[in-house]
């Protein structure tokens, strides 16, 4: 992992003791509730429906051990023994009290953590896949330009400011596993002809009231542009993207606006002045952040384990596990496992408790290289498990409530925290999150279900990224009425597409009927093990639309 | 102008003897020497040969390129960059833009919604003084230029990137 030098320390403690200040005078009466927002924003600060809400950044989603205790901690001393992990590889402590922030920021600068820029209009927390390093289909290791990124936007003067935030993700592999397409700005870094590091620029993608999948801009820029090319795209956008209406703020309308060539020739222009100078990054750089992601001391273990591969055909329900939730790994010998935290309907998706998280930590110290990522469908990962170790590693998660098996099947559902605690929307998605788990609990069907993407959003800002899920659900008010529309088709990574919508709404009890409806539909129609998404693909929606609403009179023929 | 932060001798003070002032750019002012006029106001004065780059300052709105004020950047003693709400961050940018791009070397001024909070920020994209809002003090706003400074990218104030600096360690 990258070690915080001189430098970095110095900034984050600085950040606290300037937090402090900032809070000292807001209790005093010295800053508007108006002038305070922003600089709380900008520290990761919400005020929610009940109580703050503080979102640490973990930068591209890469913790240790240690940190994961500290965050352990926080959740048990300042919080109520618990964390929600976001889809933007983040955590959020949901009761917090303006009065303990300092304190809590100071114990993250101790841990090399921070809350900075993960809220506000200003560059969020970059993102990267979560197997980033171990992947076995990944080209080049995203995770030195992503922490390159990381320092260059923390505090970056000119751009805390912009008409509106913007995320940034980077990605490396055959498989997009980061959602590089719905973010402002998109890097996929490949190698070039002679080897050389390359990115592709994609730009104004976003999800929220207007889902967008974002453009090339630019194919082939060598990795020594990327910080002059951010900053032109972010002086453009900076200086002509829309203020006067929050919804048209986002750098995607301005791109779609101009039509991406007007746009690229306005970046272009822009870069041409700034590219070759100070701000070209070198190779002295990148050698010295690259140090902090050099590969940890694997042992050379031959492919095949006797002993794993006993265990597998023993233990039917260790092998379901090891089936859904591992990967397979770039050195032999080695898996990456996903650990769940959507054991179904007694827990909401993305939450963990302090006890879950120590144990964690403790289980990557005792098997792996007490490394742990954070993945935007908000589960966590152990990236460097030697097989060997699967069988008792399993059987530790499954003491803690943490080996359910269910990933990227239907219950590994993506859900926003919606009314329950958040002032922005305008339907409790966790209700119906747990309604759909609860239906849905049967790992058999699950499994002979398939991959399936399900994501959940509480109004049309779009956390549960409800637009690239294979089945999408959007929590809508009318008339002070919980209605959810669903959308189908929608999917992320290298075939990314926004789900279009199947029907009028339903009331939250019936979302449940709508689904096995709609999941039926699916069953009825595939082919072989055609999977729910290129089902739908092929058949365009018409049959689920059948299927999810039949007609009116057999209706009441068949009551 | 009062409550107006500047620099003497490299040192922040709150300027006492700031000759500036902001008119209307109709108002009927015979001498418009030390007068901040707003664009495109401005331009009409100096058209109408009512007042000389050299002795009348320019207030750009945040909407304005700076590249305008190329024919006379060589000339103008102050350039003016309106806030006008602490949360719109285009005078940043144009500020970056006209110390790096059009090289103007004159006195860089904040006006409008300008707080102590982001003062460091200003100063590092090329402001060198600071009319704090009026129901603010600039001897409290002050403090906001003397806390920790360090940012990782490079920046008017700071053309070297961090890590170009951290080589040479």
């Amino acid at each position: 992992m990258y070690k915080y030098d001189e430098y970095d320390h110095a900034l984050v403690q600085a950040r606290v003791a300037q937090f402090r200040d900032q809070v000292a005078r807001r209790l005093s009466g010295e800053l508007s509730e108006e002038e305070f927002l922003p600089l709380r924003l900008q520290n990761g600060l919400y005020l929610q429906k009940h109580a703050y809400m503080l979102r640490v950044a973990i930068p591209y989603g890469t913790l240790s051990s240690q940190q994961l205790r500290t965050l352990a901690r926080i959740a048990e001393q300042f919080d109520r023994g618990y964390g929600h992990f976001s889809t933007r590889q983040n955590i959020q402590f949901n009761w917090i009290e303006l009065e303990q922030v300092p304190d809590i920021l100071q114990l993250l600068a101790d841990n090399e953590m921070h809350a900075i820029q993960t809220s506000g209009n200003c560059v969020r927390n970059i993102t990267t896949e979560a197997y980033a390093g171990v992947a076995a289909d990944e080209l080049i290791d995203p995770r030195p330009l992503a922490e390159i990124l990381r320092q260059w936007s923390t505090v970056n003067p000119e751009f805390l400011f912009l008409p509106r935030k913007f995320k940034i993700a980077i990605s490396s592999s055959e498989q997009d596993r980061a959602a590089v397409r719905s973010h402002d700005i998109g890097l996929y870094l490949y190698p070039g002809d002679g080897g050389e590091k390359r990115l592709r620029v994609m730009v104004g993608g976003g999800l929220g009231r207007t889902p967008i999948l974002n453009q090339t801009l630019r194919e082939d820029l060598p990795w020594q542009h990327l910080l002059t090319y951010v900053e032109a795209v972010l002086r453009v956008y900076n200086r002509h993207g829309r203020r006067d209406n929050k919804y048209k703020a986002r750098i995607k309308i301005l791109v779609k606006a101009l039509g991406i060539e007007a746009f690229a020739r306005e970046v272009e222009q822009e870069w041409e002045q700034i590219r070759d100078g100070a701000a070209e990054l070198t190779m002295a750089e990148y050698h010295r952040v690259a140090k902090g992601f050099q590969p940890p001391a694997y042992e050379g273990l031959s492919a095949i384990d006797p002993e794993y591969g006993a265990w597998l055909a023993r233990d039917p329900a260790f092998a379901t596990w090891v089936q859904n939730n591992t990967r397979p790994h770039k050195v032999p010998g080695y898996a990456s496992v996903a650990v769940s935290t959507k054991p179904g309907a007694v827990s909401p998706p993305g939450d963990m408790t302090a006890q879950q998280m120590q144990t964690l930590a403790d289980l990557a110290d005792l098997y792996g290289f007490a490394e742990i990522r954070v993945a935007h469908e908000q589960n966590l990962v152990l990236p460097d498990i030697r097989k060997h170790d699967l069988y008792v590693l399993w059987q530790s998660l499954q003491d803690v409530g943490l080996a359910t098996p269910n990933i990227g099947l239907l219950t590994d559902l993506i859900a926003c925290p919606g009314g329950d605690y958040c002032n922005l929307a305008s339907t409790r998605s966790l209700p119906v999150a747990r309604a759909i788990q609860e239906r849905f609990d049967n790992l058999d069907f699950l499994h002979d279900l398939g991959p399936i993407s399900l994501n959940i959003s509480g109004c049309v800002n779009a956390c549960g990224h409800h637009h690239i899920g294979n089945i999408g659900i959007l929590g809508l008010d009318k008339n002070g009425e919980e209605y959810f529309q669903i959308t189908i088709g929608g999917a992320q990574g290298k075939d990314s597409a926004l789900g279009r919508v199947i029907g009028r709404a339903f009331q939250a009890e019936e979302v449940p009927d709508a689904i096995e409806r709609l999941l039926t539909t699916y069953l009825e129609y595939r082919e072989a093990d055609e999977h729910f998404v290129h089902c739908i693909q092929r058949l365009g929606l018409a049959p689920f639309k059948e299927g999810v609403y039949p007609q009116q009179p057999s209706v009441e023929a068949s009551a | 102008m009062n409550n107006t932060i500047g620099y003497r001798q490299g040192k922040a003070c709150i300027l006492t003897d700031d000759a500036w002032e902001l008119v209307n750019a109709d108002t009927a002012v015979d001498n418009l020497d030390s007068k901040v006029l707003a664009w495109p106001g401005w331009q009409e004065q100096l058209e109408a040969g009512r007042l000389r780059p050299e002795t009348s300052a320019v207030l750009l709105g945040p909407d304005v390129d700076p590249d305008v004020l190329a024919p006379w950047i060589d000339r103008l003693p102050l350039i003016a960059l309106q806030f006008p709400r602490f949360m719109d961050g285009r005078a940043y940018s144009q500020a970056s833009l006209l110390r790096t791009r059009l090289g103007y070397t004159g006195d860089l001024r904040a006006m409008g919604d300008v707080l102590r909070d982001q003062l460091l920020l200003m100063r590092h994209c090329g402001f060198t003084s600071f009319c704090v809002r009026a129901d603010k003090r600039a001897s409290d706003a002050i403090k906001g230029l003397s806390e920790f400074d360090q940012i990782y990218a490079r920046s008017v104030a700071s053309p070297e990137p961090l890590y170009r600096r951290r080589e040479r360690v």
